[in-house]
């Protein structure tokens, strides 16, 4: 850390000499140098940070009404819309949150794969970030069993089953899970436990993804190392009323959904409580599940003796562990895809792929859209393992800048890390 | 490609084919897409009718409520469609409900208090089941929110029986033809007919009528706080409009000296 600064406040002199946390503070969130290149698509980390403490708060304040019992649960989250004060409010922006919560985050994840955020020094960064996914993608699949409406009960028992098909223990692994021979009681207390212990996790995580951030800062539009003090300015207030302005866009789209279309991104099955002698003629997973959903059901056949499903299952995992080898399949020097004329269309592409498989999760797997998932599946799995690792050899990157100052701020130097005119 | 071009591209692709989810969706749970009603409680500005939804509440009282319970909503919260304490009470001490017990252990039955949910007319689904050949009649506490098209649709399907079903298709016994219940077989009988109910408004009871009155109330019903929600949602968001407005010119101001 950067010599720790003098404070003016006895107080905060006496604390800070003892537990130096009024410098850090000021080392991360003000001094803090930050490239002076950064787009608005580098405001979706800080967004993703205050959408976890959103949801860890209002899950707090629903924490103190619900019910973790079969037979109260759907019950206690009624009254919490109808009886709690405000708990409409905190049930609307916890169950909003969680969708705009993967916004944010598909979003971050995606500006990282155009700029090549992955890339040398930043290699861990990016794994713990995959991490975090696959913990979020855990907390919002127990938190929708809460509810215990229909799609609660019947998505916790289509998704918990997956595990069955492991062969040999895969019986005995869903008995363990359940916690009996159903999605019943126990697996809802165990969920509940779950989802309240998890954003804890993810909070841990998050502490570290920042630490390896900080340490080599963050990567920039160009792709290119910063090459001195003319690159930087401090994070406050440039950063610090960027990132407010974003916020503030974000609020009036999050909160719009929560005040005006609060159930746009719900089903109205979950609205009938859980019945385990009535199955939804269409059991449809939250739609930030649909693409990993759709590379589940793309395999209808078995290969050789393994059986479809289980071919299923370790593709739809499959398709996030190959995120974290990335880094290695990926070997082009050139982070940004502005200096990539081939990554930069493959990406699109790419992008367009997910779309297609999020539609082929949510319709059923009838006609045209077995073999649309099948097609998307596979480009999926291409892109990463085929085509990334050709283009690092094919492709011949454009001339890079010398610098981000001589890139952006051509005509001076403006102002930098140390200071205002410099 | 340029890459704007190129980037507009696969973003036009992307959004058709989310939409194409909705739209799955949407038209896997209805077979015919129910007619638009233009409610009073749409919008962001929207509100319950009170005179509507007070009507839809001699409805259900006067119909749906032999086969349907509404378990979730209280008497009390009746306020919330402008009825006074004292009708709260008179209503609910028209029904008797199950309490336990006397100094003696003894269960006895009192008159239903403000406090206490809407009494079901079946001890429970088995006997709901037996009096309607077989088929449950739904809590309706939430049915607006439960069904995909929302009013709308329970509009549509309180309107849309047809006496003669279509050639060819035969009715199993006890079924009747719905054109918007998805199968079209429901085993709900017509509830509703032209001046089944009387009004104590002297409002005419026209089928529509019953249908928009009764659909206003289940919507109260499936979500009391909505008025509150929208109400505090155009405060919340032109104070964000603003704000962000003054943020915006700010963050202008102080990066000027980077550019
Ligand atoms: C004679 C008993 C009876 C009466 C009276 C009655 N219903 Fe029903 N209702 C039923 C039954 C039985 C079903 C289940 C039908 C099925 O699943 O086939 C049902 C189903 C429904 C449904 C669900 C349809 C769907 O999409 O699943 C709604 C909404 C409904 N009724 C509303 C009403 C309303 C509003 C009234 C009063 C105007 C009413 N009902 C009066 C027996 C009744
Ligand atoms: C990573 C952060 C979190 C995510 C993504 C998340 C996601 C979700 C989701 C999708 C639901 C279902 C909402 C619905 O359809 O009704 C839910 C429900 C719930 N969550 Fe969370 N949650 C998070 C954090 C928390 C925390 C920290 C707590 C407790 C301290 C909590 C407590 C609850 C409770 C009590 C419910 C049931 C009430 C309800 O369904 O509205 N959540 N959560």
């Amino acid at each position: 850390m950067e010599a720790n600064k003098t404070w003016k406040n006895p107080i905060v002199a006496w604390i800070d000499n003892r537990l130096p946390i009024f410098s850090m503070m000021n080392a991360d969130l003000v001094d803090y140098p930050t490239p002076k290149n950064l787009n608005y698509w580098w405001n979706f980390g800080s967004l993703a940070g205050i959408m976890l403490v959103i949801m860890i708060l209002t899950g707090i304040f629903l924490a103190m009404h619900y019910t973790a019992h079969v037979g109260y649960a759907f019950e206690s989250v009624e009254r919490i819309m109808r009886d709690v004060n405000y708990g409409w409010l905190m049930r609307y922006m916890h169950m909003n949150g969680a969708s705009m919560f993967f916004i944010v985050v598909y979003i971050h994840i995606f500006r990282g794969l155009y700029y090549g955020s992955y890339k040398p020094p930043r290699e861990l960064l990016w794994i713990l970030g995959v991490f975090i996914l696959l913990a979020m993608m855990a907390t919002a699949f127990m938190g929708y069993v809460l509810p215990w409406g229909q799609m609660s009960f019947w998505g916790a028992t289509v998704i918990t089953n997956l595990f069955s098909a492991i062969p040999l223990v895969g019986q005995s692994i869903v008995t363990w899970l359940w916690g009996g021979f159903a999605v019943d009681n126990p697996t809802l207390n165990r969920f509940y436990a779950f989802h309240y212990l998890l954003p804890f996790i993810i909070f841990a995580l998050v502490f570290l993804h920042l630490w390896a951030l900080h340490v080599h800062k963050s990567n920039n539009p160009l792709g290119i190392d910063v090459k001195g003090p003319q690159d930087m300015i401090p994070f406050t207030p440039y950063y610090t009323i960027k990132d407010a302005f974003g916020l503030g866009v974000f609020l009036i789209v999050y909160l719009g959904f929560v005040f005006f279309a609060p159930n746009f991104f719900g089903e109205p099955d979950n609205y009938i409580k859980a019945n385990p002698m009535v199955t939804p003629p269409h059991i449809v997973p939250e739609w930030y599940f649909l693409p990993f959903y759709a590379i589940l059901r793309a395999i209808t056949f078995d290969i050789w003796f393994i059986p479809a499903k289980l071919i299923g299952v370790t593709m739809m995992f499959g398709s996030i562990i190959v995120l974290l080898f990335l880094p290695w399949l990926d070997r082009s020097p050139v982070r940004s895809a502005r200096f990539r004329p081939l990554y930069r269309q493959f990406f699109w592409l790419f992008l367009v792929d997910c779309f297609v498989l999020g539609a082929a999760g949510g319709h059923p797997p009838e006609g045209h859209w077995i073999w649309i998932g099948q097609v998307a599946t596979a480009y999926y799995f291409a892109h990463f393992l085929i085509i990334l690792p050709l283009l690092s050899y094919l492709e011949k990157p454009r001339q890079l800048p010398s610098s981000i100052s001589a890139a952006v701020t051509p005509g001076g130097v403006g102002i930098s890390a140390k200071g205002v005119a410099e | 490609m340029k890459p704007v071009t190129c980037a507009l591209a696969a973003l036009a692709l992307s959004l058709s084919l989310a939409a194409s989810v909705w739209g799955g969706r949407a038209e896997a749970a209805e077979a015919v897409a129910p007619p638009e009603v233009d409610w009073s409680f749409s919008g962001i500005f929207g509100t319950f009718n009170r005179a509507s939804a007070q009507r839809g509440l001699e409805v259900y009282k006067q119909v749906c409520s032999s086969c349907h319970g509404m378990d979730l909503v209280s008497y009390r919260a009746l306020t919330g469609i402008g009825l006074s304490p004292e009708q709260v009470d008179a209503l609910a001490a028209t029904h008797e409900v199950n309490a336990c017990c006397t100094d003696a252990g003894e269960p006895f039955t009192r008159p239903a208090k403000a406090a206490d949910r809407f009494v079901s007319p079946f001890p429970n689904p088995q006997a709901a089941r037996t009096a309607n050949n077989g088929a449950l009649p739904p809590d309706l506490s939430l049915i607006e929110k439960a069904r995909e098209g929302g009013a709308d649709y329970i509009h549509a399907v309180l309107t849309g029986y047809e006496e003669t079903p279509p050639a060819g298709v035969t009715l199993m016994p006890g079924m009747y033809y719905n054109k918007y219940f998805p199968g079209h077989q429901i085993g709900m009988p017509p509830p509703l007919s032209d001046g089944i109910v009387t009004y104590s408004d002297g409002t005419e009871a026209t089928l529509d009528q019953q249908a928009t009155d009764v659909v206003t109330f289940l919507t109260w019903a499936a979500e009391p706080t909505m008025e509150a929600r929208k109400e505090t949602g155009v405060k919340v968001l032109l104070f964000l409009i603003v704000l962000t407005a003054f943020l915006y010119a700010l963050k202008r101001k102080i990066w000027s000296d980077v550019h």
